[in-house]
């Protein structure tokens, strides 16, 4: 539906073998990533902002041999006209750079046979359904005194993975959320949902909308609590944020160096330590039915534990916690060697289970004798690399559990807690649900989370926001 | 054109705004304004005096935004030709077009005048981008050495950020502006381990990331080596440290912690989309409603803040912002009330304010212009005034606060908490060892409330940030703020090993 100009760009495989062609370097990776999104924005019962863009990134890294090591340098742009010119400003940046500390032969990578497709796109027809769904939706709050904001975007990145070594790699990624906010037009209340997909054809502003009047109920009688420490219902999308810090400590390197919470000391890590007394499960699955991500490595630069040199090499499943022990943590192959541990790259999604459980949110809620639920948490920020302290705040709706049931909304928290320690003091989990983070969904989309019910969450000061 | 990149300057400006501007006013549309930018960002990172990743990277794009069918619509590309600027327009104004369709409000921009063909550069000598790869790992690595090789220090992780940007802007309204500046971010952090209690702390760098070219590393503005060289005993007598005792202290916070405090309490409690409810659904909205402009206690007497975007060497410095509109200075809180606001144009007619003060900015051709920030800073103390020093003799027992580390706030901008690099307990107006463990929590107009008294012009820093996030999708915006040190009255203390339960 959306107006849009033919590219002119040259194919993006066209790009990868003429900067493989134009290659003087001992090795070279090419990646052309081409980004089609769409987004909208909405507030005070209005669409406000939007964007249709086109974005095409090129990467070219070379490899260098010198009798000291093999150097690695990385040039990027986007769309370039002069493709020759970024392969030369990657080979200067190779011969201007030292050897590289994570250097590792290159491997062939296997070829896809669909490499020589076009990119996915995606345009504003996406959200159609969405679009005929809010005008009603805004004139629906106005007329009951609620006040709606949120966004929806869809981004399909397509891409182009080639090597020296042979491989010709290609991944297609859908990446879509909407995230809707209610507020009382007081703002003395309001409420938050959000939903990760990728693609728009299952998601119901409606079904979204009415959970949060739901909640916006539950405010129409308010209570005051003071700080303290308190049992809490932490729904899915909450338990995302948290677990997703868990996951970018996980740096064998850093724990190694000492400092993270994975650190038993100098040069040791916990793996293999029991952690959690639940025997929770933490894992990636490229394979992850519905939160599908991409099963080679793609990197366009270096860093502690990702390696351009590890660049196609496969991705598989992994458990990063197992039967609430650490299992694994993150390395590259040259770090990997350096520790005679695993080779074990990221993946873009994460998920977390508790064989067994089987309930729903709802039945946390029932079986909490004394207790708040939350709806997300916000401004989340490291306190302490050591313990992983975080502090951060409530957001959008807490509500009083008493005798299984919810009987009002208080006021929100700081708290003050470390996503491990959480997780040890974890009373009951519900099913594993696809869940949303608030914080880090931008950079992290692909999650799915049980609700948790924790022991003695530790909120340090209220909060007067609503 | 003066300033731009040789590369950028050659591109055909002039048709590529006849091909989008015309085709917009053809179209109907009330507002469209054309951006194209070159952002070319280089990355270095060393670990142990070892390079761990290196990365440079351009970015070339263009953008449109109109006001259509009351609506506005955008679209964003990298590919730049006069077909793809004309399909830009048709792109936006069908965006317009298919969200108005939601109903709602019109938009409307506040008037700003043609300022013609207009030219700014930011002054700095060396760009930064144009400097060799080698001669930066080179630096990083020879600091990263001194660090490494001084007693105690365990590990080293350097890192430097160099971005120059080129920008053209056209609008409807006439006013065509290029524009360039550039922007160098150093930072080193130094770890300790001590093996007996497997504790470790960490120090890094204060050095602020600025407006400057590479003359910033070679010492105009910053003495790096007597930094670094001070890094490996401070950290040492930290590792020693004792752990804070919870309770209320008198704070003397340095500018290099301070700018921060000033950056999320009052930079963004003062962002009239936020106070308005425009960024509810992320962000978050402000404590500091429009309806308590004028009145508004946001701290003490002594609580001067205004926004510029024209300071020398800011990071939101610019000649004109991303609607064409000319950078300015403004008061934002007089006499410790609240008397103002960042505003873009929309902001502003939404408030029934004649002019925006310029404070739109996209941190990419490929995304809208927001409202963001510009450089917010507190100003010191009339006259010489205090030093730091004599602020610090001035407390009987309280904490001196150094350099910037965790921070959050709540959704309206009322209860912040924030850490640190340095923590000094002050005893009878001296300084007595560092402590650690320390967060300092307080709400907004308390913290400000408690504002004691404030160091003179020798104490002012302007400190900052590259990183600065809001807007979705997300967008990071570089900004500056101006501090003196200053004492603020018995804030509430936190130990943060207390906080964790151990």
């Amino acid at each position: 539906m959306t107006a849009r100009a033919a590219s002119g760009l040259p194919a993006a495989p066209q790009v990868v073998e003429e900067a493989l062609a134009a290659s003087r370097a001992t090795a070279s990776v090419v990646i052309v990533e081409e980004v089609s999104d769409a987004n909208v924005r909405f507030a005070n019962n209005t669409t406000t902002t939007n964007g249709v863009r086109r974005d095409r990134r090129v990467a070219v890294v070379s490899f260098a041999d010198s009798p000291s090591g093999m150097r690695a340098g990385v040039a990027a742009a986007s769309a370039p006209s002069d493709v020759a010119g970024l392969v030369a400003a990657s080979e200067s940046a190779a011969a201007d750079s030292e050897p590289a500390a994570d250097a590792s032969p290159l491997e062939p990578a296997g070829s896809d046979p669909a490499f020589e497709a076009p990119p996915e796109t995606t345009d504003l027809g996406v959200f159609a359904a969405l679009l005929d769904d809010l005008g009603p939706a805004f004139a629906a709050a106005r007329a009951e005194q609620r006040v709606l904001a949120g966004f929806a975007t869809h981004e399909m990145r397509t891409t182009y993975l080639g090597s020296s070594a042979g491989g010709r790699l290609r991944h297609v990624q859908p990446t879509g959320a909407l995230e809707l906010v209610a507020r009382t037009a007081d703002g003395s209340a309001s409420s938050w949902a959000g939903i990760g997909t990728p693609d728009f054809a299952e998601v119901s502003l409606a079904a979204l909308d009415e959970e949060l009047q739901r909640r916006l109920g539950w405010a129409e009688r308010r209570l005051e609590l003071g700080p303290g420490r308190y049992e809490v219902i932490l729904p899915p999308d909450a338990v995302a944020d948290l677990m997703l810090e868990l996951d970018f400590a996980a740096s064998g390197r850093e724990a190694e160096d000492g400092g993270t919470v994975y650190s038993a000391g100098p040069g040791r890590t916990r793996v293999g330590e029991r952690l959690t007394k639940l025997p929770f499960a933490m894992w990636s699955d490229p394979a992850a039915a519905g939160l599908e991500c991409a099963p080679f490595v793609v990197a366009a630069s270096s860093s502690v534990d990702t390696s351009v040199f590890d660049n196609g090499l496969p991705i598989g499943a992994v458990h990063w916690m197992k039967d609430g022990a650490l299992s694994r943590l993150r390395y590259h192959r040259a770090g990997a060697r350096r520790s005679a541990v695993t080779f074990q790259p990221a993946a873009d999604n994460l998920l977390l289970t508790l064989p067994g459980a089987a309930g729903s949110l709802d039945e946390l809620v029932a079986h909490t004798g004394r207790g708040l639920l939350l709806t997300c948490l916000w401004y989340i920020r490291e306190v302490d690399r050591s313990t992983l302290l975080l502090t951060g705040l409530t957001r959008d709706g807490v509500y009083l559990v008493e005798g299984g049931e919810v009987v009002g909304a208080v006021n929100n928290f700081r708290f003050n807690e470390s996503p491990l320690d959480a997780l040890g003091r974890t009373i009951e989990a519900s099913r594993t649900d696809r869940a949303l983070s608030r914080e880090w969904h931008e950079w992290a989309n692909r999650t799915a989370m049980p609700g948790l019910r924790i022991a003695e969450f530790n909120m340090s000061s209220v909060s007067p926001a609503s | 054109m003066p300033g731009l990149e040789e590369g950028f300057a050659a591109l055909p400006f002039a048709a590529l705004r006849s091909a989008a501007l015309e085709r917009a006013a053809a179209l109907g549309c009330r507002h469209a304004d054309l951006r194209i930018e070159k952002i070319r960002t280089q990355s270095v990172v060393l670990r142990d005096a070892r390079l761990e990743g290196a990365v440079d990277d351009v970015t070339v794009g263009m953008g449109v935004r109109v006001v259509r069918h009351g609506a506005i619509g955008f679209a964003g590309s990298v590919e730049i030709n006069l077909d793809a600027a004309a399909g830009l327009v048709a792109a936006a104004v069908e965006a317009a077009k298919v969200t108005a369709r939601a109903g709602g409000e019109a938009v409307e921009l506040a008037d700003e005048p043609d300022h013609g063909t207009v030219a700014w550069t930011a002054p700095y000598r060396i760009d930064p981008t144009e400097v060799p790869l080698g001669e930066k790992i080179a630096l990083l690595g020879d600091w990263s050495a001194d660090l490494l090789g001084a007693r105690g220090v365990d590990h080293v992780t350097a890192s430097l950020l160099g971005v120059a940007e080129d920008k053209y802007f056209a609008n409807l309204e006439g006013t065509v502006a290029t524009q360039r500046r550039v922007r160098l971010q150093p930072s080193l952090e130094a770890l300790a381990v001590d093996e007996d209690s497997s504790s470790f702390e960490t120090m890094r760098t204060l050095a602020p990331p600025v407006g400057r070219g590479y003359e910033y590393l070679d010492g105009e503005g910053w003495d790096f080596p007597a930094e670094i060289a001070m890094i490996s005993e401070l950290l040492a007598e930290k590792l020693r440290a004792p752990s804070v005792e919870p309770g209320r202290y008198d704070l003397v916070i340095d500018p290099t912690n301070l700018w921060l405090t000033i950056h999320e309490s009052v930079g963004h409690a003062t962002e009239l989309d936020r106070a308005l409810g425009y960024e509810a659904a992320y962000a978050g909205t402000s404590f500091a409603t429009i309806d308590q402009l004028g009145r508004l206690r946001y701290g003490s007497e002594l609580m001067n803040v205004t926004g510029d975007r024209t300071v020398p060497y800011g990071l939101a410095s610019v000649g004109y912002d991303d609607e064409g509109v000319a950078a300015q200075q403004f008061d934002l809180v007089s006499g410790g009330v609240l008397v103002g606001y960042q505003l873009d144009r929309r902001a502003a007619a939404l408030a029934g304010i004649t002019r925006s003060n310029g404070c739109a900015f996209a941190d990419s051709p490929l995304n809208i212009a927001v409202q963001r920030m510009a450089n917010v800073s507190l100003r010191p103390a009339a006259g010489p005034g205090p030093t730091t020093a004599e602020l610090i003799e001035s407390v009987e027992r309280g904490i001196y606060v150094v350099g910037d580390k965790s921070w959050s706030i709540d959704m309206q901008r009322y209860n912040f908490q924030f850490s640190g690099q340095r923590f000094f307990f002050i005893d009878h107006g001296r300084i007595a060892g560092q402590l650690r463990d320390v967060a300092y929590q307080a709400t907004t107009t308390d913290f400000w409330g408690a504002l004691a008294r404030l160091g003179g012009e020798s104490t002012y820093l302007l400190g900052g940030a590259c990183n600065c996030g809001k807007g979705q999708p997300g967008q990071v915006a570089p900004v500056s703020h101006g501090t003196p040190s200053a004492l603020f009255a018995q804030i509430r203390v936190l130990n943060t090993r207390k906080e964790s339960g151990r």
